[in-house]
């Protein structure tokens, strides 16, 4: 057997369990660790410039792929640096093992230079955490680390390690355990029989029916049973936020998004509906808007792998614990052999209403004069220059809100956004962590000026590894969403959501990165310059788009209103 | 409702701040909590007396159940249980007040466990209305000391909480 120091099991631990890519930032306590990644080439290690980016790095890999980001921080500051990072994975079910440098053993508690309780901070924003305490343990606790983070409801999980436990000098006898076993800790598999028959009787005689699907189907990869699912059903589907891309965007049985800035006919489908089936969805308050007045008249099917969240907000009339691949599958079965038939005659007429919703177009672009480019027109012209093919991260605000309504994700795992968290900072680094991943792909982060702001040092990071990520910025020189509420609600009082006259120049300030700025101010202009910045196929390119800043995000939900209730325009609403 | 909700934990640093840190996280309260390790080293016992309507006690299980340090949980109050908590109290004992202090220890069933000539420490254990009504009889201007344990229970009949 192999004798190593605490610093190289990590490290070949990491590598057993089939870690290509770590994201990190090295610093005192955390420095036997990196000795030990020097002395190898299995595990690559990507410096990062900022530890919140290593997280959302890790996080926009572990969306793209569908395995575990990793990240390794030092104590102290490296660890809280890292905090935002967690908890956007956290809010958003993302798997991640977390390693962060802890000062010695014998220092903890003495308030020893650069510590802080990490295990302490993260508690309420990880799925589970170690502190390891004999380096002998460190196969066992990584080989755990992963388990938990990827099975189940993923999420992140914080390993913290004591510098002394990573001692060079120290060495064991290493062994990474093939499986791994926990008492206290079962994976529910499948859901219940007699749960999935009474859920397909209540979808088979529905009249109105909607399918509600949610990021849980992409995390499940379940987008293929569900797409299924709704073409033998015939039935209207509509996504989340967090579930654009798991039903094919541009296929006529989709409704668009719904919620907050859902489209109206998602909205009324969902409002108007007799059943509605939820799959791994967790009826977030950005959705139902009002609980007391969500859906009135539906049967609420709900398939979920975490039981709390079934029934959190809205009650579920049929529960469904399970991992939505195995409740899904079920369904198709039971679909197939099942007497019932759907409800021909209703469902045409339902789709007749909705159609009808569907007429007004609601995401109906009107250019503005002057040659003024409209924020949605943006996404547009990305969407044109991509065919539609491209990894689209974003960061938070109106920018946020036009990619998901404008570009047509038609596969899983292409829109990388903070739904739960809305961190803005994320869309950058999740943007190079999807290059990595694909390095061929098309990754492209559709920002703001003000989100960008937040985590633009990664511009070095991207020159160090010649990742040629895109930024398209929506440049409306204000905090956008921000202004937007405070025009709707606070009378139009900026409070401290414009700073025209400071902002930097973006394509001077990528120039001096190293990378290309373009520019794009004009309408007329817009397509071919987009055009021409994709085409620059290895080089990191930032677009900076003047957008009309007068624009708001509609459809917008109508605070303590049902689904129904939506501003559509500045003058109109439901 | 109140509910009493037991659970085994694993015996492990920092598994307890995760239950207590559970109930502040999501605004829930904890009215009391006992802990000890089980027969079982590896093991701990805990048991949470805590109050919510149905939803809420469901959402306070599920969410429990989804530590991973705890391995089992059952919420005692669904069935038929027996409660119990101890409380040691100190008690101004002078003069005619010390018969009739005696004599309600006694129809309580506690005993005076320490003596000085003018004070009495008594123990008493039951369910924590007992515990209440005793405190209420001998008077809030006699009790000078009140240390209580909180709660802990087991279900009645064949039914057991283990792995
Ligand atoms: C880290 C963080 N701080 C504050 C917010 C609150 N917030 C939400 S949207 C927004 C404005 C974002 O501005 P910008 O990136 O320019 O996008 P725009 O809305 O203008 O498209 C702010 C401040 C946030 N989501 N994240
Ligand atoms: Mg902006």
């Amino acid at each position: 057997m192999e004798l190593l120091s605490g610093g190289e099991m990590l490290i070949r631990a990491l590598h057993d369990e089939g870690v290509e890519l770590l994201f990190g930032y090295p610093g005192g306590a955390a420095l036997h660790i990196y000795d030990a990644i020097f002395n190898q080439d299995k595990v690559e290690h990507i410096l990062v410039r900022h530890e919140q980016a290593a997280t959302h790095a890790a996080d926009g890999y572990a969306r793209a792929t569908g395995k575990p980001g990793v990240v390794l921080v030092t104590s102290g500051p490296g660890a809280t640096n890292a905090i935002t990072g967690i908890a956007t994975a956290f809010m958003d079910s993302i798997p991640m093992v977390v390693i962060s440098g802890q000062v010695d053993s014998s220092l903890i508690g003495s308030d020893a230079f650069q510590e802080t309780d990490m295990v302490g901070i993260s508690r309420p924003i990880v799925k589970h955490s170690f502190m390891v305490q004999n380096a002998e343990d460190i196969p066992v606790i990584v080989k755990k680390a992963f388990y938990i983070a990827t099975t189940g409801r993923p999420g992140p999980v914080v390993i913290d390690v004591p510098k002394d436990v990573t001692d060079p000098a120290r060495k064991f006898e290493y062994r990474y355990p093939e499986t791994v076993k926990m008492r206290s800790y079962s994976v529910p598999a499948k859901g219940h029989t007699g749960q999935i028959k009474k859920a397909v009787e209540i979808l088979l005689s529905a009249k109105r029916p909607v399918i509600y699907a949610g990021g849980g189907v992409i995390q499940g990869n379940a987008s293929e049973l569900l797409t299924q699912l709704a073409r033998m059903l015939g039935y209207p589907v509509t996504n989340t936020l967090m579930g654009l891309g798991a039903f094919p965007a541009p296929d006529t049985q989709f409704l668009g998004m719904l919620g907050m800035h859902g489209t109206y006919e998602a909205n009324m489908a969902m409002h108007f509906s007799d059943v509605v089936l939820g799959i791994g969805v967790r009826f977030d308050d950005r959705v139902t808007n009002a609980v007391s007045k969500f859906c009135p008249g539906a049967k609420i099917l709900h398939v979920d792998i975490d039981p709390a969240s079934i029934s959190k907000t809205v009650a579920a009339d049929v529960p469904i614990v399970g991992s939505v691949t195995s409740v899904l599958e079920e369904m198709l079965e039971l679909i197939k052999q099942s007497e019932t038939q759907v409800d021909k005659k209703s469902i045409d007429m339902w789709w007749q209403q909705i159609e009808g919703w569907r007429a007004k177009d609601c995401l109906k672009v009107v250019s503005a004069d002057n040659d003024v480019i409209k924020p949605q027109q943006v996404v547009q012209a990305v969407y044109k220059a991509t065919k539609g093919e491209a990894y689209v991260s974003s960061d938070v605000g109106q920018h946020q809100m036009f990619a998901a309504q404008y570009y047509h994700f038609n596969k899983p795992r292409r829109w990388i956004n903070s739904g739960g968290l809305g961190t803005m900072g994320f869309g950058f680094p999740a943007a190079f962590g999807v290059q990595l991943a694909f390095p061929d792909a098309i990754s492209v982060c559709i920002t703001g000026e003000g989100s960008i702001q937040m985590c633009i040092q990664e511009l070095a990071t991207c020159l160090q590894y010649g990742l040629p990520v895109k930024i398209v910025c929506l440049n409306n020189q204000s905090l956008g969403m921000v202004r937007q509420w405070q025009d709707m609600q606070y009378g139009g009082r900026y409070s401290h959501s414009t700073y025209a006259e400071s902002l930097p120049d973006f394509v001077k300030l990528v120039e001096a990165y190293g990378h290309v700025g373009i520019r794009i101010t004009k309408l007329s202009e817009l397509d071919q310059k987009m055009e021409e910045a994709f085409a620059l196929k290895n080089r990191l390119v930032f677009v900076d788009v003047s957008v009309d800043p007068s624009e708001h995000v509609y459809p917008m939900a109508i605070k303590g209103g049902s689904m129904k209730d939506m501003y559509l325009s500045k003058t109109e609403r439901t | 409702m109140r509910h009493i909700i037991s659970l085994l934990l694993e015996n492990e640093p920092g598994a307890l701040s995760r239950v207590v840190g559970l109930f502040s996280q999501r605004n829930y309260n904890i009215e009391s909590l006992t802990v000890a390790p089980t027969e079982d080293r590896t093991l701990s016992r805990l048991t949470i007396t805590t109050i919510g309507d149905d939803r809420k006690i469901e959402q306070i299980t599920k969410h429990l159940n989804k530590l991973i340090d705890v391995v089992k949980l059952v919420d005692l109050t669904e069935g038929s249980h027996i409660e119990r908590e101890l409380m040691l109290v100190k008690v101004k004992a002078t003069g005619a007040q010390r018969a009739e202090i005696k004599r309600t220890t006694d129809i309580f069933r506690g005993q005076i466990v320490d003596v000085t000539s003018t004070v009495y420490s008594i123990q008493l254990t039951g369910a924590s209305d007992k515990l209440d009504s005793f405190l209420d009889a001998i008077g809030n201007s006699s009790v000078l000391e009140v240390a209580r344990t909180g709660v802990t229970g087991i279900s009645r009949g064949d039914k057991v909480l283990s792995l």
